[in-house]
């Protein structure tokens, strides 16, 4: 064990060693190379001339830091992002604000704002239930088809996204479906039987395997109230349309049974306060534009 | 062997120990108010109560002929690869999970939030842990020409780290956590490691203290700092309030902001003093070792060694940019993540020109271009990390898979590969063989996990660098380009370029797997000359 530091110059390399060896390891006396070494100046100039020009150093009292030389702070700057870019749609906003909304379409560039701003509304707010291509899914309903719940106009679209449906709005639009079966309201047979008869009015009648004609009296005592005398819905209390074979909790049986025997009750929340007014209208625009508008 | 009273003494005081932290788990999982936390405790007993009768029954005594202490690092290095293939198929999993969402089979215990914790802890702690403390127990060993002081702490160091590991991940499956990343086992957990890990510098200084060189290797530098500030990260970022003894809840000390300050404290300072510091001391050993050559600089490795643990303290405000935390810090974070670039590439270049005479190796042996490849992948990570501070830069590629891109390129390139290469020179040089079963398995496991790397870090650049581009585009009338479920969907095709690279990864671990045990069941016996690393090692007196 050589401990003299006298190392010994390496024959691969000409480079004297420290002298010093650890199981074998020895360690050559080379300089740090220049350009690592100055490269390692040049980002210490950087880092401190960039603590001269931005917030850093917490000193000058207990909460209070330099500010740099440039005065900027990140609350401010994203203040002044948000209000330039509320700034520049302003003049549309206004525009879009004092236009009834069944004459936006009449405004090319107006109806392009619209549909732009409500596209990007929809894809952060409503896809998520809805679906991207606002096709919906079981429990959420499609609305590109010309079957609507509340109503498919410009303006009832925009009522049912500004109060929601069973929502905490006060205004909110509300109907119940009752649990026939959970409340005894209806027997096993009798929910069959008014199945069979629900599905008849599209045609799957037979595939139940209940009395359509015993369903029907059924329907006639309990359900026409609501989804009307031939089915057909009642737009005003939200009640669906049971004859056109679109379900929003699914046509199979099973599934016609189970929404007579435990009722069904979506919810969409308000979207008032959470999304301006302007962005509820053009959502609306944009929602009645995907095909089923009326 | 020397001073046969102060090791009774020491199986004393350790059966001591272990039976009153018998008797005291047994009893809080008595008293258990939750299931896991009565499991845990039991299985902490159960193993307590094991480690008295090893000890009583002379499991213990030092039938190790050598001069050195092996066994443990044995155990070490058989732990390494099992965690390590653990710990890449559960990563491998998930990633197949990001891609198809219906592998988590819609069971708590299998979600991506409860094996995501899984993966880390097994890759990070049970993998890059069992290699830090095997390869550090033979590298202070040899260095210092001392065997590790002790008896029966190295494998209470052993034992009770894989314990931890156990007890850590019984909790991510079943929901138990603290919420904290890197650092989510609760406060019972968090006790039993602050005691293992203050026992592994025990054992670790105390070689060190009884070496009989005169100066201290370079490597066991970076170990030492590597324990003391992990030991400290562990502690001040844990600090909790149990909701009551008998149950895994507690309340972190820290509330707000300044607790997610100190989190990336310790969470930067986890990559900077784990994963940096502890693998770079596994480079100035191996690397050297392997190449036959001397370390390139040894005043390179005093300045970049000391600026290292200087500036990497400060640097863990950068993953807060943006974020509540005030400006003057976010400012600090930066400037100290540019300073940091240099000191970290001094690690690069003193491991890459140590082959500086040996580079015909590289085409030779597979080992050495392991080593070497691994020096290039934290030369390139090391850069990336600085750049991704800036805030410029962070404000595209933070939240995005560029980040986990990133880790990944440090994590499985240079985390990764560094341990593979020390596990081929460690397995023949322990067991006592000439050279590893299968050079040439070797060369397919690097090229195998070299494509995957670059799969795994490519597909991650694309997605990450896409999707903050996606989230920022505005189109011309200051409207959202893309919604989020878009951005979500662009991501798809890169997810599973992603998984297959991690897929190759795991196959290139199992490869060594195969590799090392062959080695160790029909390798060819080193003769006495030949035996131990390719630089002879000096007679011990």
């Amino acid at each position: 064990m050589a401990d003299d530091h006298k190392g010994r110059v390496d024959e691969l390399s000409g480079v004297e060693t420290t002298g010093h060896s650890w199981d074998g390891l020895e360690e050559l006396n080379n300089p740090m190379p220049s350009w690592w070494l100055y490269t390692f100046y040049a980002s210490i100039v950087f880092a401190i001339g960039y603590m001269v020009l931005y917030p850093s150093w917490p000193v000058g009292g207990e909460k209070d830091h330099l500010k740099g030389t440039l005065a900027w702070n990140a609350r401010d700057a994203v203040n002044k992002a948000v209000k330039d870019a509320a700034a520049a749609k302003d003049p549309m906003v206004k525009k879009l604000m004092a236009t009834d909304i069944s004459a936006v379409r009449n405004d090319k560039a107006l109806a392009r704002f619209a549909g732009r701003s409500g596209k990007a509304a929809f894809g952060d707010n409503c896809a998520p239930c809805h679906g991207s291509g606002a096709t919906g899914s079981k429990g959420y309903p499609g609305l590109v088809d010309d079957d609507w719940l509340w109503g498919g106009t410009l303006e009832q679209i925009q009522h049912t996204i500004k109060v929601g449906i069973r929502s905490e709005h006060d205004e909110t639009r509300n109907n119940s479906m009752a649990a026939y079966g959970d409340d005894e309201l209806l027997d096993k047979t009798k929910i069959l039987n008014v199945a069979s008869y629900v599905l008849s009015l599209s045609g799957h009648g037979k595939e139940v395997g209940g009395d359509i004609a015993a369903g029907e009296a059924v329907f006639k005592e309990t359900c026409v109230s609501c989804h009307g005398p031939e089915g057909k819905g009642m737009q005003k209390q939200g009640a669906p349309n049971l004859s056109d074979d679109i379900w929003l909790f699914g046509g199979k049986p099973a599934d016609v049974i189970a929404t007579i025997t435990h009722g069904r009750k979506g919810l969409m929340p308000t979207w008032e306060g959470r999304l301006d007014e302007a962005t509820i209208k053009a959502l609306a625009i944009y929602v009645h534009n995907r095909g089923g508008g009326q | 062997m020397e001073n046969t009273s102060t090791m009774t003494l020491e199986k004393m005081i350790m059966s001591l120990f272990l039976v009153v932290a018998t008797l005291l788990t047994a009893y809080a999982g008595l008293n258990a108010l939750d299931n896991i936390f009565g499991v845990s405790m039991f299985i902490m007993a159960t193993a307590f109560a094991l480690g008295v009768a090893a000890i009583v029954t002379g499991k213990f005594e030092d039938t190790d002929t050598e001069y050195y202490n092996y066994s443990v690092v044995k155990a070490g290095v058989i732990a390494s690869v099992i965690w390590g293939i653990v710990g890449f198929t559960a990563g491998d999993y998930i990633a197949w999970e990001l891609a198809f969402p219906a592998l988590n089979l819609d069971l708590q215990w299998t979600s991506f939030g409860r094996l995501r914790p899984l993966h880390t802890s097994a890759v990070i702690f049970a993998f890059g842990g069992n290699v830090l403390i095997s390869t550090s127990f033979y590298v202070v060993q040899r260095t210092s020409r001392a065997r590790l002081i002790g008896s029966v702490t190295p494998w209470f160091v052993f034992w009770g780290y894989n314990l931890f590991i156990v007890l850590a991940a019984l909790g991510y499956v079943f929901g138990v956590t603290q919420s904290k990343e890197y650092a989510e086992p609760e406060w019972y957990v968090d006790i039993w490691l602050t005691i293992v890990w203050v026992m592994y510098l025990v054992v670790f200084l105390g070689t060190l203290m009884k070496r009989k060189e005169p100066h201290i290797y370079v490597a066991n530098w970076f170990y030492l700092a590597f324990i003391i500030t992990v030991a400290m990260l562990h502690i001040v970022n844990n600090a909790a309030v149990p909701v009551s003894f008998f149950g895994s809840k507690s309340y972190i000390a820290w509330s707000g902001v300044q607790d997610a300050m100190i989190q990336w404290w310790y969470g930067h300072n986890a990559v900077g003093f784990f994963l940096t510091a502890g693998f770079l001391a596994i480079m100035y050993y191996f690397v050297p070792k392997r190449a036959g050559r001397p370390v390139y600089s040894y005043r390179l490795s005093i300045i970049h060694f000391w600026s290292v643990i200087f500036i990497y303290i400060w640097a863990g405000p950068h993953h807060l940019h943006y974020t509540a935390l005030p400006d003057w810090t976010q400012t600090l974070g930066m400037a100290f993540s540019i300073m940091l670039w240099m000191p970290s590439w001094g690690g690069m270049i003193n491991g890459l020109m140590t082959l500086s005479g040996a580079w015909d190796k590289l085409r030779t042996d597979p080992v050495i271009r392991m080593l070497v490849v691994s020096v290039a992948f934290y030369g390139m990570s090391t850069f990336e990390g600085p750049l991704m501070a800036i805030k410029a830069v962070n404000s595209l590629s933070h939240y995005t898979d560029w980040t986990i891109g990133h880790v990944h390129s440090g994590a499985l390139g240079w985390n990764g590969f560094v341990s593979f290469g020390a596990l081929y020179c460690m397995v023949p040089w322990l067991w006592g063989k000439k050279e590893v079963y299968s050079l040439a398995l070797v060369s397919m496991h690097f090229w195998i996990a070299t494509i995957g790397i670059l799969l795994y870090i490519t597909s991650m650049w694309v997605s990450g660098i896409m999707q903050g581009l996606m989230w920022r585009a505005y189109d011309n009338l200051g409207f959202l380009e893309y919604s989020f479920i878009e951005t979500v969907e662009a991501m798809h095709p890169f997810y599973v370029i992603r998984a297959i690279g991690g897929l190759m990864f795991l196959i290139g671990a199992l490869i060594m797997a195969y590799n090392l045990w062959m080695t160790v069941k029909v390798g060819e016996e080193a003769t006495e000359t030949s035996m131990q690393p390719a630089i002879a090692p000096v007679a011990a007196e």
